[in-house]
C-alpha cells in the first residue's frame, strides 16, 4: 500500500475544496493535494448550468459550470495536484486519510492539515416519511438535475415538486424549458426556502403555482408515479383533512433540504452541530479536532457559492498557518451564541487573537422577518444593530465583527447574535 | 419437455424449495411474475429468524420455524449469506401480564425452542440498555437471529440455478390444470408441463390452490408498514425486541439488521388489494408510537426509508404445506406469513423431500451445496484489496458513497446468473442505493452500468422491471 | 396611477421594488438598494429580458450534451423560440467553454455560447 505525506489534504474538489486549496497554496504551502470523488473538479457546480453565480466574487453573472471553470483554471495554473474518482474512506483524529481509486488502490495519506470540503446531500423521500407506493419517478431535485443537464435524459413529463429549495425551483424552470409540464411546487412551510429571484425567474415566469403550507401526503402508482396527493397543512405542519387534491403526474421531485455529508468528519472525531449537521468550528474554521478544518456546504448549507468560496479561502489560509506553525496561541475563546430568531452561527467560538481585523459571522434566521434588526450583544450591551428590510430562512445572513470590538471588550466570554423586531 | 417440478413463485420459499430440489437429479423450473427473485413478501419483512416460541404447540408454524432456525446457521455458511444469532427479547410492560411471558416460555419449550429464560428488568437492561422505562420483565430467546432476506433468497436461487434449476422471470401464471396425469401451467409466455407443482405464490397461493383443489383456501393480505433507520444509529438495539404478542401478530418490533441499520415495524392491517404495498401515514405514525413502548428515545429522526410488506394470512391461521388429497402432485406452500422467513429453509427441504419420494428422484452426485456471495472488497485486508484492484480496477471505484459499494461489485451483481436488471435488483444484491441518500448520487451511475452491461438504452433501465422506467427519454429529442 | 411590485433579480438579494406608472410613463421606482435595481425594475416593466441557460446536443463528444447560454439577455417572450432553435442545433466536439454555438439565436442579435467544455470522445 502506498503511504504518502502531504502538508494539506483537501477532501473534495468542488467550489469549497478548490477555493481552500488555492488559498492554501497562495499562502505559501506548496504541498496541497485535492481528493475528488467525481470524475472532474468542480463538484455539484458542473450540473448547475443556470446563471446567477459569481456576482460577488467576479462582479459578473456566471453559470455554475463557468464559475467552477475559473477556479479549476486557477488551481491548474497554480499546479495544485488532485486525484479524481478518488473516494476518501476514513480520516483518523491524527489526520491519516485513507482513500481509494482505480489506479492507486487503497492509499494512506498522512496530512499536516485536513480541509473538509465534502459538500452536502439531499434529503431523500424516505427521510420525509411520505406515505404511498415506492415507484420509479421520484427523484431528489439534484439527481434530476444531473440526469437532465449532464446525461441529457428526461426524468419525466408531468412534474410535481415538493419543497421550494433553490434546486427545486431551478429544476422547475429547467424541466419546463425541456418540454415537461410542471404542475405545481408545494412547500410545507408558510414561506419559500429558496431565493426570491428564483421564485420570480423559475416559477412566476412560467406561471407555475407555488402552494405554501402544502405537502405531499400520498404517492400513487406501483411501477411509475401516476399521481400524488397534495394537502394543506396547519400551523403544526400536519395535513388538514379535506384539503387533499389529487394531481396526476409521472414525476415527483423533492427539494426538501440539504444535509452536510459528515460521515468522514465523524470518523475523525469531529464534533458536529445538531442544528447545521456540520462541524462546530472556531474563528479559523478549525473543528474540534486540531488541524482539521471545514468549509462550504459540509460545514453549513450556503445559499450562494460566492460565500462558499470566501469561507473556504479562509479555511485554506488558516490551514496554511497551521502547518507552517504560524498561528498565535488563542486565549480563552469567546462563545458565539445564536439568540432570538437566529438558528446557528458559524463560527461557534472566537479566539480574538486569531480573528484578524474583520471576522465574518454567518448565520441563518429561523423565520421570515420584515423590517427587523440584526443585533450583536456583548453581555447586555448592544454593540451592533443593523436594520434589514427582509430576513428569510432561505438566505444566509452575516455580521462582521471587528478587532475594535474585541479590543474594547477584554475578557469577553460570550457574544450573542439575535433578531429584534422593534 | 416435461419438468419434474414447476415452482410457482421465486420468493424465499420457492427459491429454498428450488435449491433443495436441485440436489436431486430433477428438471426444475421456477416461474416468477416479477423481474427478479425476492420481489414480493420476501423483500419486505422484519429480516429476522424467530426462535419459535410464539406459534401454537403442534402447529406447522411452530414445527418449521424451529427446524428452519436450526438449519439457518449451516446454510448461511454454505450459501454465504449474513446471519447473526443475536437473540430476542419479548418485553412486558404490564406487571399484571408477566405471567404471559411464562406461558410463552412453556409454549416455546414444547415447540422445542432451546434456552428460553425469563429476565427481570435489570437482567434485561444489561442485555439491552435502551429498553423503555416501563419494561418490567422479558422473555429471552437466545436462538433468535437476524438475516438479510434478500441475500438469503438470492443465495438459494443462485445455488439452485448453478445446480441446474431453470428460472423464468417476468412470467406470470395465468392458468393451471391437470391432464393425463401431468400438470399444465399456463403463463403469459407460453405453457409448461410438469409432474409436480410447488405453489409458493405468496399472497396469490389461495388463487392457485383453488384452481385445482376443492379444499379451498382464503388468503388475506395483511399489510405491515416499517421504517428503516440509518446505520449511524446502529447499535441502539442489539437484539430483536418484541412487545408481548397480540392476536394480530407479534406487534411492533425493533431490531438491528445484519447491515447495521435498525428496522422498526410492522403494523398489521388486513386489506383486500394483493398489490397494495403502499405505506400510509397512519401506519408510519403507529410504528413510531408503538416502538416507544419497548425502546426509549429511539432516534426516529434518522429514518432513511419506509416500506410496506404483505403477509399472506390464511384463514386457518397456520401454514398450509403439502398435497391436498384431491390434487396429487400439487404441493402447497401457502399461508406463509410470519415466521415464514425463518421457516422457509425447512419448508423448502420438506417439500423437496416429499417430491423426491413421490417421483423417486435420485440424489445428484454433482450437487454443489456451496455458493459464494458477491465479493465485498471492504471485507478484505488492505493488501488483498489492492491486489484485487490491480487485477480489476473496477473494485477501486466507489459508486455508492453511502454504503461504499464499488463498480466491481455492481458489475458482478449484473453479470451473475440470475443477474440484476434493475436498480432495485442491484440494491438487493450489493446495497448500492440502500444507504442514507437512497440512491440520489449513485442511481445515474448504476443505470449507466446496467445499460452498458445489458445492452439496453439508458432510458429503458427500470427501478423494478415492468413500467418502472427511471427516465422517459432524451432531452432535445422529444 | 398603477403600482407594480417586483422582486429584483439583478442579484441574489432579491430586493422588493415598487414601480409606479402613469400609462407608459414610469413615475417612481423605490425599494431598490442599488442602481441596478432601478434599471432592472424600469426594464422589467417596459421590456423584460432573460438569459436562457440550457444544453445542446454534441456530436462525437465524451458527453452527449454541452451546457450553453445566451451570451446576454434576450426578450422574455422569445425564451421558447430560443429553446427550439437550440434544440434543433448540434455542437461538434471538442467544444470549449466560451465557444459560440449559435450566432444571432432566434434573430435576437444574441449568440449562444458554451458554458462548459466537452472533449472529443475517445476513438475506440
Amino acid at each position: 500500500m502506498t503511504v504518502t505525506e502531504h502538508d494539506i489534504v483537501v477532501i473534495g474538489g468542488g467550489p469549497a475544496g478548490l477555493a481552500a486549496a488555492i488559498a492554501a497554496k497562495k499562502s505559501g504551502v506548496n504541498d496541497v493535494l485535492i481528493l475528488e470523488r467525481g470524475g472532474e473538479l468542480g463538484g455539484i457546480l458542473n450540473q448547475c448550468i443556470h446563471n446567477g453565480f459569481g456576482l460577488h466574487t467576479f462582479g459578473e453573472e456566471l453559470t455554475g459550470s463557468e464559475y467552477a471553470a475559473r477556479f479549476i483554471a486557477e488551481a491548474e495554473e497554480l499546479g495544485i495536484p488532485y486525484k479524481l474518482d478518488t473516494m476518501a474512506l476514513d480520516i483518523t483524529p491524527e489526520r491519516v486519510v485513507t482513500a481509494v481509486n482505480r489506479t492507486d488502490g487503497v492509499m494512506t495519506i498522512k496530512a499536516g492539515a485536513v480541509i473538509l470540503a465534502m459538500g452536502c446531500r439531499e434529503r431523500p423521500r424516505g427521510a420525509l416519511n411520505i406515505a404511498g407506493f415506492r415507484p420509479a419517478g421520484i427523484f431528489s431535485a439534484g439527481t434530476a438535475q444531473r440526469l437532465v443537464n449532464i446525461e441529457g435524459y428526461m426524468p419525466g413529463k408531468e412534474v410535481v415538486i415538493l419543497g421550494s429549495g433553490d434546486i427545486g425551483l431551478i429544476m422547475a424552470r429547467r424541466m419546463t424549458l425541456e418540454g415537461a409540464r410542471v404542475k405545481l411546487v408545494a412547500e410545507l412551510m408558510p414561506y419559500s426556502g429558496g431565493l426570491k429571484r428564483n421564485i420570480v425567474q423559475c416559477l412566476d415566469d412560467f406561471d407555475i403555482p407555488l402552494l405554501l403550507s402544502h405537502t405531499v401526503v400520498d404517492i400513487e402508482g406501483k411501477e411509475r408515479v401516476t399521481a400524488v396527493v397534495v394537502a394543506e397543512v396547519d400551523e403544526n405542519r400536519r395535513p388538514i383533512p379535506g384539503t387533499e387534491q389529487r394531481i396526476s403526474c409521472d414525476t415527483l421531485l423533492l427539494s426538501c433540504g440539504l444535509l452536510p455529508e459528515n460521515e468522514l468528519s465523524q470518523s475523525a472525531g469531529v464534533e458536529l452541530s445538531p442544528v447545521t449537521g456540520g462541524a462546530v468550528v472556531n474563528e479559523s474554521l478549525e473543528t474540534s479536532v486540531g488541524g482539521v478544518f471545514a468549509c462550504g456546504n459540509v460545514l453549513h448549507v450556503h445559499d450562494l457559492v460566492d460565500y462558499v468560496s470566501e469561507e473556504a479561502a479562509l479555511a485554506g489560509e488558516n490551514a496554511a498557518r497551521y502547518v507552517r506553525g504560524e498561528r498565535c496561541e488563542g486565549g480563552e475563546p469567546i462563545s458565539l451564541r445564536a439568540g432570538n430568531g437566529v438558528r446557528y452561527t458559524v463560527p461557534s467560538f472566537i479566539a480574538p487573537e486569531r480573528a484578524g481585523d474583520k471576522l465574518t459571522v454567518r448565520f441563518r434566521v429561523a423565520d421570515v422577518y420584515k423590517n427587523a434588526f440584526v443585533c450583536v450583544y456583548c453581555g447586555d450591551e448592544c454593540v451592533q444593530r443593523r436594520k434589514k428590510r427582509v430576513l428569510a430562512p432561505g438566505e444566509m445572513e452575516q455580521v462582521v465583527l471587528t478587532d475594535r470590538l474585541f479590543a474594547e471588550n477584554p475578557g469577553l466570554s460570550e457574544i450573542t447574535i439575535k433578531i429584534e423586531t422593534a | 419437455m416435461i419438468y419434474d417440478t414447476i415452482i410457482i413463485g421465486a420468493g424465499v420459499v420457492g427459491c429454498a424449495a428450488a435449491r433443495f430440489l436441485s440436489a436431486y437429479l430433477a428438471d426444475v423450473l421456477v416461474l416468477e411474475r416479477e423481474e427478479d427473485v425476492c420481489a414480493g413478501t420476501s423483500k419486505a419483512n422484519s429480516a429476522i429468524i424467530h426462535s419459535g416460541y410464539d406459534a401454537p404447540n403442534g402447529s406447522l408454524k411452530a414445527r418449521y420455524n424451529v427446524l428452519g432456525n436450526a438449519m439457518t446457521e449451516k446454510l448461511s455458511r454454505e450459501l454465504d449469506f449474513p446471519f447473526e444469532r443475536r437473540g430476542s427479547l419479548t418485553v412486558c410492560t404490564d406487571p399484571s401480564r408477566v405471567s404471559v411471558l411464562e406461558e410463552l416460555r412453556m409454549r416455546g419449550e414444547k415447540n422445542g425452542v432451546p434456552g428460553l429464560r425469563i429476565l427481570d428488568r435489570d437482567e434485561a437492561l444489561r442485555l439491552e440498555p435502551n429498553l423503555a422505562d416501563g419494561v418490567v420483565a422479558a422473555l429471552f430467546a437466545p436462538t433468535a437471529g437476524i438475516v438479510c432476506p434478500f441475500k438469503m433468497t438470492i443465495a438459494f436461487a443462485e445455488n439452485a440455478c448453478e445446480n441446474g434449476a431453470e428460472f423464468r422471470l417476468n412470467t406470470r401464471v395465468t392458468g393451471l390444470y391437470r391432464e393425463d396425469g401431468l400438470w399444465r401451467v399456463q403463463t403469459d409466455r407460453g405453457e409448461y408441463t410438469s409432474k409436480t407443482v410447488v405453489n409458493a405464490a405468496g399472497v396469490y397461493a389461495d388463487v392457485l390452490n383453488n384452481l385445482v383443489s376443492e379444499r379451498k383456501l382464503r388468503i388475506t393480505p395483511r399489510r405491515g408498514d416499517y421504517i428503516l433507520l440509518d446505520r449511524a444509529v446502529g447499535g441502539y438495539v442489539r437484539h430483536t425486541v418484541f412487545p408481548l404478542p397480540t392476536k394480530l401478530g407479534k406487534g411492533v418490533l425493533v431490531t438491528p439488521t445484519v447491515h447495521g441499520n435498525t428496522i422498526v415495524g410492522p403494523t398489521a392491517v388486513d386489506i383486500e388489494d394483493r398489490e397494495s404495498t403502499a405505506t400510509t401515514a397512519d401506519g408510519i405514525n403507529t410504528v413510531l408510537e408503538r416502538s416507544s413502548l419497548s425502546i426509549k428515545n429511539l432516534p426516529v429522526r434518522s429514518v432513511i426509508t419506509s416500506f410496506a410488506g404483505l403477509r399472506a394470512h390464511e384463514d386457518g391461521g397456520d401454514f398450509v404445506i403439502g398435497e391436498p388429497d384431491d390434487a396429487p402432485g400439487f404441493f402447497n406452500c401457502a399461508g406463509i406469513e410470519s415466521p415464514g422467513l425463518s421457516a422457509a429453509p425447512a419448508i423448502g427441504e420438506e417439500v423437496a423431500r416429499r417430491i423426491a419420494e413421490k417421483l423417486n428422484l435420485k440424489a445428484d452426485p454433482d450437487f454443489k451445496p456451496e455458493r459464494r456471495d458477491i465479493l465485498d472488497p471492504s471485507k478484505l485486508s488492505t493488501e488483498e484489496r489492492n491486489i484485487l484492484i490491480k487485477k480489476n480496477p473496477a473494485y477501486g471505484a466507489i459508486v455508492c458513497r453511502c454504503e461504499g459499494v464499488t463498480e466491481g461489485e455492481i458489475l458482478e451483481a449484473i453479470r451473475r446468473p440470475l443477474g440484476a436488471r434493475s436498480l432495485d435488483a442491484v440494491k438487493r444484491r450489493v446495497r448500492a442505493g440502500m444507504g442514507r441518500c437512497q440512491g440520489g448520487f449513485c442511481s445515474p451511475k448504476v443505470m449507466e452500468l446496467i445499460s452498458r452491461e445489458c445492452g439496453i438504452p439508458l432510458d429503458e433501465v427500470t427501478k423494478c422491471g415492468g413500467a418502472s422506467r427511471i427516465t422517459v427519454g432524451r432531452t432535445k429529442e422529444g | 396611477m398603477n403600482t407594480v411590485e417586483l422582486t429584483c433579480i439583478g442579484c441574489p438579494l432579491g430586493c422588493n421594488v415598487t414601480v409606479k406608472t402613469e400609462g407608459e410613463r414610469i413615475i417612481s421606482v423605490s425599494g431598490n438598494t442599488c442602481p441596478r435595481g432601478e434599471s432592472y425594475a424600469r426594464k422589467e416593466v417596459t421590456d423584460p429580458t432573460r438569459i436562457v441557460t440550457t444544453t445542446m446536443r454534441v456530436k462525437g463528444g465524451a458527453r452527449s450534451r454541452v451546457a450553453c447560454k445566451t451570451a446576454s439577455d434576450i426578450p422574455k417572450g422569445k425564451i421558447f423560440e430560443v429553446m427550439r432553435e437550440i434544440a434543433s442545433a448540434q455542437a461538434e466536439a471538442p467544444v470549449r467553454l466560451g465557444d459560440v454555438l449559435i450566432v444571432n439565436v432566434a434573430d435576437t442579435g444574441v449568440d449562444v455560447t458554451a458554458t462548459s467544455s466537452v472533449a472529443a470522445s475517445d476513438p475506440q
